[in-house]
């Protein structure tokens, strides 16, 4: 192979995963907007509907598509129920508090589904597992070109969901002004649980599509900590900024797995985090500004 | 109700100023000195234990509950720590010298990560001191020659003026006595005026700032405080636990630290000590009632996280101000008896002000 194809390679596998922290970081981003709440929890819903998707798929006998759809349905209305059960009984409590709450729901999902299915990991066969595809000079695994295809799917979606439908006009208007949008008949709280339902469900999409890549096991959340750095690098408020702060996570991963001493690989996105916010606090893109007193 | 009458500065400046509390705590002191001799083995080791978490959760409460900043890797600095105090043993220092070194050394890099502190705040702070705990993790498991990597590391004696003392009751005196020390330290630091400094900042910044404090620099000094005492708490945990491994460091840790300043209450460093008490102990308490569960219940694997998150949630829920707070509850439930209000608690409404643009 050539250094070319070797890059080129390097590249595509970088997309692929970077397209799973991009859907990870995607629907922090929109809990995050929509309710200033950062998601400690996401990782973990993620997570679980991993496990509903191989719960599904083994033990109710159900094919591949419907049982995506089970972890997608499941995830996001544990997330609807996450929202409006606990989260809405803290707002405007100061945001540490929102983040410790998270990070209790986070633990107690962990614990939920180790109780439920123990520590044992487990494979999750979609139609695309072991196959490959050759696209000029380089072999893809075909559950990449699908990972790739989700992320680009769920990001067309929420464009057009935000930009075109009242519920979208709505999410915009409740993230500039909760006050002013509730003033103008918006109904913010049930709005709020319908962006959780949402980041839930991409939650779901994101856990059924790695849970192939790895496997379905109880660590699988910490991949919402290389989803922090993609929502750092890209800003943190920002949509288009998540998808290319993930897919940029993900090659600069790949390519520190080649070219920098081992061990590197694993901390880069967090070294990348450390170093974007020391040297713009705001983010990369984030809206720059200060703060009010 | 008790009104203090002070006559003169020394009045003021008493750590227990009434005789309920000397009592109280001269009773905790018989109790906690005498432990060891009644105790069985398993509560001495359990006990030393806990200490130690209290030394390590009292340097996180003077960053977060202080300060005023999240950190949610302050299991780097036990890590830094542990493996200072060994590094220091190795190299023939004694060990009444290398347990202070390591603390300092753990504070240092407290003060190099203290530094994005001056441009970083909130949440991305908290994001900062999560990724740093991730690479130390890494890099303690990577760095062999230093470390021992992942095979894990050999914790010499400890040994002072000539005898061992890393024997169970030995041992459970040296951390009390550790954790004493730094209480006493700390409890007179955030009485003097660097933790009014610490309480400015962390309840506006701009109002530090306009009173002359000088907000950058006490924002390091809490981060390098804060990691001294939680790198002194490692050092100890090093000997506790005799054979390091880094997966003793894992995120876990740096979530328990938080969880035990959240639920001991922020803001008070009895909070932590509390705190860390609860928390250190619940893993021994949720074995014990294992045994006591249905065999179906009691084989569960996460059943321990999973009441982990259900006491945090209970306590953001229902009491904000924590274990501290129940307590002063408590407290002025018994002295003003018959006239006690439960209003006097309620907290009025908070709205917390986006930090959004507008």
């Amino acid at each position: 192979m050539t250094l070319d194809a070797a890059l080129l390679q390097l590249a595509v596998n970088g997309a692929a995963v970077g397209a799973i922290y991009a859907l990870v970081a995607l629907g922090l981003v929109m809990t995050y907007k929509a309710t200033e709440v950062l998601n400690f929890a996401y990782g973990d819903v993620l997570m679980l509907s991993a496990f509903i998707g191989w719960f599904a798929m083994t033990s109710l006998g159900l094919p591949f598509w419907a049982a995506a759809l089970t972890a997608i349905a499941v995830a996001g209305g544990l997330s609807y129920v996450i929202d409006a059960g606990v989260m809405r009984r803290i707002v405007g409590q100061p945001h540490f508090s929102a983040v410790m709450l998270t990070i209790a729901i986070s633990f107690m999902l962990r614990g939920l589904a180790g109780m439920m299915f123990g520590p044992t990991s487990r494979r999750l066969e979609t139609p695309w597992s072991g196959h490959s595809s050759r696209l000029g000079g380089v072999v893809v695994a075909d559950i990449s070109l699908a990972i790739i295809a989700a992320a680009a799917v769920v990001t067309a979606v929420l464009f057009v969901l935000l930009r075109t439908t009242r519920f979208g006009i709505g999410i915009q208007a409740a993230s500039q002004n909760q006050l002013a949008a509730y003033l103008c008949g918006i109904r913010v709280k049930r709005l709020n649980s319908l962006v959780w339902a949402a980041s839930g469900a991409i939650a779901a999409v994101s856990g059924v599509l790695l849970a192939p890549l790895a496997l379905v096991d109880i660590s699988l959340w910490s991949v919402v900590l290389k989803a922090f750095a993609a929502l750092v690098l890209g800003g943190f408020g920002s949509m288009p900024g998540a998808v290319v702060g993930g897919v940029s996570i993900g090659l600069i991963e790949q390519f520190a797995g080649v070219y920098l001493p081992d061990g590197f690989k694993d901390v880069s996105a967090q070294l990348v985090l450390i170093l974007v916010l020391l040297c713009f606090p705001r983010g990369l893109l984030g809206e720059a500004h200060g703060r009010r007193v | 109700m008790r009104f203090d009458y002070d006559t003169s500065y020394a009045d003021a400046q008493r750590l227990l100023r009434h005789w309920p509390g000397r009592i109280a705590y001269a009773a905790l002191a018989a109790l906690l000195l005498a432990g060891p001799l009644v105790l069985p083995k398993f509560f001495i080791g359990e006990a030393a234990a806990t200490f130690i978490a209290c030394i390590m959760a009292l340097g996180l409460m003077v960053l977060t509950g202080f300060t005023g900043q999240v950190s949610l890797g302050h299991a780097a600095f036990v890590a830094i720590g542990a493996y200072a105090e060994i590094g220091l043993l190795d190299a023939g220092l004694p060990f009444p010298l290398a347990l202070p070194v390591a603390g300092a050394i753990a504070g240092l890099a407290g003060l190099l990560i203290g530094l994005p502190a001056i441009r970083v705040s909130g949440l991305y702070l908290a994001m900062v001191t999560l990724a740093f705990a991730l690479v130390v993790e890494q890099a303690v498991g990577r760095w062999k020659s230093v470390t021992g990597g992942y095979d894990g590391a050999q914790v010499p004696d400890a040994r002072l003026f000539g005898a061992n003392i890393g024997g169970l009751v030995p041992f459970y005196y040296v951390c009390l006595a550790v954790l004493v020390l730094a209480l006493l330290a700390l409890i007179n630091l955030t009485r003097g005026y660097v933790g009014r400094a610490f309480v400015g900042i962390r309840d506006s910044e701009a109002a530090a700032h306009a009173l002359g404090i000088w907000v950058s620099g006490y924002k390091v000094l809490a981060f390098g405080i804060s990691a001294a005492i939680t790198g002194l708490g490692g050092a100890l945990l090093a000997h506790q636990v005799q054979y390091v491994t880094p997966d003793v460091f894992s995120l876990n840790l740096s979530m328990q630290l938080v969880l035990m300043v959240v639920v001991g209450g922020l803001g008070s460093l009895r909070g932590a000590v509390l705190g860390a008490v609860l928390i250190g102990l619940l893993p021994t308490a949720i074995s014990r009632l294992k045994a006591l569960l249905p065999a179906v219940a009691a084989a569960q694997f996460g059943l321990e996280t999973f009441i982990f998150g259900l006491v945090l949630a209970g306590f953001v829920l229902f009491e904000p101000s924590g274990l501290n707070g129940r307590w002063i509850k408590l407290r002025s439930f018994f002295e003003a008896f018959p006239l006690y209000r439960r209003r006097t608690f309620v907290r009025g409404k908070a709205y917390a002000s986006s930090e959004r643009h507008r």
